[in-house]
C-alpha cells in the first residue's frame, strides 16, 4: 500500500468519522484507517450472539449535532433518533421513585416521596436549563484562545461574553459556582428527600472517575443535558439500530464524498518530516503518505502511543501524560429470552418499558465511589439498565431482549491486573444487583458481554477504558481541552491535528468535535468552510 | 455483594395514578359535560366548555354559572407567626387585612419578580388560606425561613371549591338558605352550616361580576352540586367551563398564570419574568409596610419607570388579535410587544386583548398585525389599538352589597 491521500484520519471513531466526511465533501481525498474490523469506535452496534444486536459501548444519543445530522444527510443513510422515555429507580424497600414523561404524574409521584421537593423540581429544571442553554451556545464552535488576540479569536471571546452577559449579572455569578461545585451540594440545595436527589444526581458520575459529592461533578450533570431530541433539552433518544447505526450513516455520508475506510489497519506511527505531517505507518509496517494527518485517539494515546517523543515539544509531551483519563465505568450488554420481572410494578406498568436504576441514597454512590478509590470495583454498584429493545424492534426478534447496563465504578487496573474471572465476577456483581428487584432475571440470559475499563481500552482504544477520552473538569474543558494551547485542534507539528472526543465539547456521540476539527483543518488549507456552526435556535 | 433489597408486596406500594384525575365534582361535572371535552389542570379533569360556551359564558353576565375551582391548589398557614410570615412574602399589607376577608396578592423573588398570584384568606388573626394556580410549598417553605412558629400544609386535596358566579348568584344562595349572604360584601368570608357539615362563602370569583366562592368538605361536593342545580334552574344556572371562564376574566381584567405571566421560578430566559408592575399590579405593590421579598428591587423599579406594561387594549375590527406582534407604527416597522390574551367580547362588542409593551412605547401608538382565516384561508391585517384603563367588564352589583336579585 503506497498511495497518497490529501488527508489521514486516524481512526473511525464517530468523530473521526465526521471530520473524514466533512474533508472529503470539500472534496479532499481522504482516507480512515481504523484498526479494529469493524468501524464507529464506541458508538457501535455489534451481534456477538445470534438474533441480538449490542450497542456495545453508547447506547443512547442526545448530544449527536442536529445541523450535522441534517448536513450529511444521515437520514438518508440510514439513521433515525428514536425517543424512548420513563426512568425507575428502585429502593431497597422494594419501593421506588421514577420519573414520567407527564408532567403531572411526574409531579405526583415526586410529591409522594416528598411534597416540597415535587415543587422545588420546578426550580432546579430551570436553573439547569438556563446553564444547558447556555453552553448549547458554544458546542459547535472552536474555544477562543483567551490569551490571543487574533481577530477570530477576539471575536468569539466576544460572543462568549454576550451569551453570558444574556443571562443576567447575578446567573452569570451563579453559573460560575455551579461549575465548581459537586453534584451533590448542588442538589441538597434543592431537595430534602434522598430518593428524589438519586432521581436527578445519576447523570453527574456517569462516565466520571469522582463521587457525586466530589467538587465539578455538577458539570458533568450539565454536559448530560446540554443535548436534545428535536429541541428538547435534557432528552435523550435511542438510534434505531443501535449507537453503531450513526457511525455507519456517518461513514455512508463518507462515502457517498469519495472518502475511503480501511479496516484492521492499527497505525504504528504518525510521520513526521520537518516539523511537517507526512503521513503514517501502519503496525505492519505499511506507509500511506498525506498531508493532513488527524487523530481520532485520545489525546494521551495520540501523544504518547503513535507520535514519537522526538517530534513534539517536550511539554506536550507532559501534559499527554498528565492528561486525567481515568476510567471508571463497566458495560455489561445483556441478551434476554423473555422481559424480566420487576414485582414492584404493576404488570402492564408504563414504566416497565423504561429504564431501570437500582439505587436509594447518595450515601451509597459515595460509597461505590470509595470501592473504586481502593482499586476494586463496587461491591454495590451504580446499574442504569436502558430496555433498549422494546423501543428499537431491530435489535432481537420479538418476545427477545436487549438491555443495556451501564455501571460505575470499575477501575481500569486491579490487583494483580485484570482477568477474564475477574471481569465475569465484575459482571456477576452487576447481575446480582439487578436480580434483587428482578427474580427472573437470571434465568432469562441468553448471552452476555462484560466489558471493564480493561476490555474497552484494548478493543476501542480509549486510555483507561475512560469514556469521554478524558476527564470532564473545569481543567480539561473549553479552552483547555485537551490542554491550554492545544484547544483549537492543531497539533503541535503542521498537519497534525486532533477530532475526538479529547477536543471540545468533550465525551459523547455528538460529532462536535469531528465537525470542529474539519473547520480548522480547512480553514488552514484556505478552503471554504462548509461545516454547520450553530445548532441552537434562538 | 451489592446491599440486599427487601422487595414488598406490590399492593403495598402507593403507585401514583397514572392518568388523569378526578375533582370530588367529577360525577356530576362529567355528566354535564355532553361532548367529554376536557382539559388538565394541575393534574385534574377540568371541563373546557360543557355544552356551548357561548351560553355558559353568557350566564356569568346574565344568570350565574358554577366553574369547579378544586384543582387550585390551596395551602393552609397556620400559627403565631403567620402573619408576620405573609407579611414578608407577599407585596399587599397583611397586617391590615382583617379576620374573615381575602385579599388578590402576588410574592415574588428578591428580584421582584411575581412567583405567582393568589388570594389570601384570612380566617382567624393565625390562620390564613392561600390559592393560587399551581403548586408552590417550595417556595412558602423558603419565605417561612426565620419563623419558627408557621405551619404550612398543602391542603388542595382536602377542600372542594365551587365558583358561582352571576347576576342572580346571590338570589340563588338565598333561595338555598344560605340566609344573609346578601350582607356578605365584596372580599368577605361568611360561614354556614350546610348538610351536616360547613361551607364557607367568600364573595370572591375570576368573572369581574357579581358572584362568590364556596368551600367545603369533599364529602359535601356532590350533594352541594345537586342542590345548586336542583334549585338553580330557576335562576338559569349553567357550569361554567375553562373556555367561558378565559372570556369572562380578560373582560375582567385579571390576569391568567402561564398565559399572560410567566412565573419568576420557571423562567429560564432573563426577562420572561415579570414584575408586578409590569403587570399593572402597582395597586397591590405596598411600599408603606415594613421589609418584603422583593421590595429594594421593586422600589428602584418603580423609581426607574423603566419596566414592561401590560395593557388592556380596545383594538380596530372585530378579529381576535391572538397571538399578534405589536407595534409603533401601521407599518410594522418598530415591534414594541406582543398580545397574551385576545377575544371579542359579546357583551361589550369590543374586541379586546392584553398587550405587553416595551416601557418606552407605552404612551405611544399600538398597532396589531392581526391573523384571521376565512374557510381556511389566512388574511393579514394590521389594527390600531387603543389602550384602556379601566376593566371593559365591572357591573356595579359586583360591589353593591347587598347586591340585587338579577
Ligand atoms: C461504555 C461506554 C458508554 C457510553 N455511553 C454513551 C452514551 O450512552 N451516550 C453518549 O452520547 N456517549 C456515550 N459514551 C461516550 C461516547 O461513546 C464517546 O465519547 C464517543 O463515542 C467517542 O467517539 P470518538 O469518535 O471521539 O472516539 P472513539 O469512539 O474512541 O473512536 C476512536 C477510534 O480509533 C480507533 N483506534 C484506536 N487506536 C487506533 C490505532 N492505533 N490505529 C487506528 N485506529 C485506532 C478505535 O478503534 C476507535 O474506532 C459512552 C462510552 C463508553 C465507552
Amino acid at each position: 500500500m503506497n498511495r497518497t491521500y490529501d488527508a489521514i484520519v486516524i481512526g473511525a471513531g464517530h468523530n473521526g468519522l465526521t471530520s473524514a466526511a466533512y474533508l472529503a465533501k470539500s472534496g479532499l481525498d481522504v482516507l480512515v484507517v481504523e484498526k479494529n474490523d469493524y468501524i464507529g469506535g464506541a458508538a457501535v452496534s455489534r451481534e456477538l450472539h445470534e438474533g441480538w444486536l449490542y450497542s456495545n459501548c453508547s447506547y443512547v444519543c442526545s448530544l449527536l449535532r442536529q445541523s450535522i445530522h441534517r448536513d450529511l444527510d444521515l437520514t438518508r443513510h440510514g439513521l433515525m433518533i428514536v425517543p424512548y422515555n420513563g426512568t425507575t429507580n428502585f429502593s431497597r424497600t422494594g419501593d421506588y421513585i421514577a420519573e414520567y414523561p407527564d408532567h403531572d404524574m411526574q409531579y405526583r409521584e415526586i410529591r409522594r416521596h416528598s411534597l416540597r421537593d415535587a415543587d422545588a423540581v420546578h426550580r432546579y429544571e430551570a436553573d439547569l436549563m438556563r446553564y444547558a442553554r447556555l453552553i448549547r451556545h458554544f458546542l459547535l464552535r472552536t474555544p477562543a484562545d483567551p490569551t490571543s488576540f487574533k481577530p477570530r479569536d477576539l471575536g468569539e471571546l466576544v460572543f462568549m461574553a454576550k451569551k453570558f452577559a444574556g443571562m443576567g449579572e447575578e446567573q452569570v455569578l451563579e453559573f460560575i459556582r455551579f461549575m465548581t461545585m459537586s453534584a451533590g451540594d448542588y442538589l441538597d440545595e434543592y431537595f430534602e428527600n434522598d430518593l428524589v436527589k438519586t432521581l436527578f444526581s445519576t447523570s453527574s458520575i456517569i462516565g466520571t472517575a469522582l463521587g457525586v459529592y466530589s467538587p465539578g461533578t455538577a458539570y458533568v450533570l450539565l454536559h448530560h443535558v446540554m443535548g436534545d431530541v428535536d429541541g428538547a433539552v435534557g432528552a435523550w433518544g435511542l438510534a434505531r439500530g443501535g449507537m453503531g447505526a450513526i457511525s455507519d450513516a456517518i461513514a455512508g455520508a463518507l462515502k457517498e464524498h469519495g472518502g475511503e475506510i480501511l479496516t484492521e489497519a492499527p497505525v504504528a506511527q504518525i510521520l513526521v518530516r520537518n516539523s511537517r505531517a507526512t503521513g503514517v505507518v501502519l503496525e505492519n509496517g505499511d506507509e500511506i503518505h498525506a498531508g493532513i494527518v488527524v487523530s481520532n485517539l485520545d489525546p494521551k494515546r495520540t501523544f504518547t502511543h503513535i507520535m514519537d517523543q522526538k517530534d513534539i515539544p517536550e511539554d506536550l509531551y507532559d501534559k499527554a501524560r498528565n492528561f486525567k483519563i481515568r476510567g471508571s465505568s463497566g458495560k455489561v450488554n445483556i441478551a434476554l429470552t423473555g422481559m424480566p420481572d420487576f414485582p414492584s410494578l404493576p404488570p402492564g406498568h408504563m414504566l416497565r418499558n423504561g429504564t431501570f436504576q437500582f439505587l436509594d441514597s447518595l450515601e451509597r454512590m459515595e460509597r461505590a465511589y470509595d470501592d473504586w478509590k481502593h482499586g476494586r470495583w463496587s461491591a454495590d454498584p451504580f446499574v442504569e439498565m436502558t430496555q433498549s429493545s422494546v423501543w428499537d424492534p431491530t435489535l432481537a426478534a420479538p418476545g427477545h431482549y436487549f438491555v443495556s447496563c451501564f455501571i460505575q465504578y470499575c477501575p481500569a487496573e486491579v490487583e494483580g491486573g485484570w482477568t477474564p474471572e475477574k471481569r465475569d465476577a465484575f459482571g456477576d456483581t452487576v447481575i446480582d444487583q439487578i436480580s434483587n428487584y428482578s427474580p427472573n432475571f437470571r434465568d432469562l440470559i441468553a448471552h452476555m458481554e462484560v466489558r471493564t475499563p480493561h476490555e474497552i481500552e484494548n478493543e476501542i482504544g480509549l486510555t483507561e477504558g475512560n469514556i469521554f477520552q478524558g476527564e470532564l473538569t473545569l481543567d480539561q474543558l473549553m479552552f483547555n481541552r485537551p490542554f491550554p494551547g492545544y484547544s483549537q485542534y492543531r497539533g503541535p507539528v503542521k498537519g497534525m491535528y486532533m477530532c475526538g472526543s479529547g477536543t471540545h465539547p468533550g465525551g459523547g456521540v455528538s460529532s462536535a468535535c469531528g465537525a470542529n476539527a474539519a473547520r480548522e483543518i480547512l480553514l488552514d488549507l484556505k478552503r471554504p468552510n462548509i461545516v454547520p456552526e450553530d445548532d441552537v435556535d434562538e | 455483594m451489592p446491599l440486599q433489597a427487601k422487595l414488598q408486596s406490590v399492593d403495598s406500594i402507593s403507585h401514583v395514578e397514572t392518568g388523569v384525575l378526578h375533582s370530588p365534582f367529577h360525577s356530576r361535572t362529567s355528566a354535564l359535560n355532553i361532548n367529554q371535552q376536557w382539559s388538565v389542570w394541575n393534574g385534574f379533569a377540568s371541563a373546557i366548555y360543557y355544552g356551548d360556551a357561548l351560553l355558559e359564558y353568557f350566564a356569568t353576565r346574565n344568570a350565574c354559572a358554577v366553574f369547579d375551582v378544586s384543582p387550585m391548589r390551596k395551602y393552609r398557614f397556620q400559627g403565631v407567626e403567620v402573619e408576620a410570615m405573609l407579611n414578608r412574602m407577599v407585596t399587599r399589607d397583611v397586617t391590615a387585612q382583617k379576620v374573615d376577608t381575602v385579599a388578590y396578592n402576588v410574592w415574588c423573588t428578591d428580584a421582584g419578580r411575581v412567583v405567582d398570584d393568589g388570594t389570601l384568606f384570612r380566617l382567624a388573626n393565625d390562620e390564613f388560606m392561600l390559592c393560587c394556580a399551581d403548586p408552590c410549598l417550595d417556595w412558602f417553605l423558603l419565605s417561612a425561613v426565620g419563623f419558627s412558629q408557621v405551619e404550612i400544609t398543602d391542603i388542595s386535596d382536602a377542600v372542594a371549591s365551587l365558583a358561582l358566579q352571576g347576576p342572580t348568584s346571590c338570589a340563588l344562595l338565598k333561595a338555598m338558605g344560605f340566609d344573609g349572604i346578601d350582607h356578605c360584601k365584596p372580599f368577605q368570608i361568611m360561614r354556614f352550616p350546610w348538610n351536616g357539615g360547613d361551607i364557607m362563602i367568600s364573595r370572591t370569583g375570576y368573572t369581574g361580576d357579581l358572584g362568590y366562592e364556596l368551600w367545603l368538605d369533599p364529602g359535601l361536593a356532590e350533594p352541594l352540586w345537586d342542590a345548586l342545580f336542583e334549585q338553580g334552574r330557576v335562576f338559569g344556572i349553567q357550569p361554567l367551563g375553562d373556555e367561558s371562564l378565559d372570556m369572562a376574566r380578560l373582560e375582567a381584567g385579571f390576569i391568567a398564570p402561564d398565559v399572560d405571566f410567566h412565573g419568576a421560578l420557571h423562567t429560564v430566559e432573563l426577562h420572561h419574568d415579570h414584575s408586578p408592575f409590569e403587570l399593572g399590579l402597582g395597586w397591590i405593590v405596598n411600599f408603606k409596610k415594613t421589609h418584603f421579598t422583593g421590595r429594594a428591587a421593586l422600589e428602584r423599579e418603580k423609581a426607574s419607570g423603566n419596566y414592561r406594561r401590560l395593557v388592556k387594549l380596545d383594538i380596530e375590527g372585530n378579529k381576535p388579535a391572538e397571538n399578534s406582534v405589536l407595534y409603533a407604527d401601521s407599518h410594522c416597522r418598530r415591534e414594541i410587544g406582543y398580545v397574551t390574551s385576545a377575544m371579542w367580547s359579546p357583551v361589550v362588542k369590543a374586541n379586546i386583548a392584553y398587550g405587553l409593551i416595551e416601557a418606552k412605547y407605552a404612551d405611544g401608538e399600538i398597532w396589531a398585525e392581526v391573523y384571521h382565516q376565512k374557510e381556511l384561508r389566512w388574511y393579514r391585517k394590521v389594527a390600531r389599538c387603543l389602550k384602556v384603563s379601566k376593566p371593559f367588564w365591572s357591573p356595579e352589583r359586583a360591589k353593591q352589597t347587598p347586591p340585587p336579585d338579577c
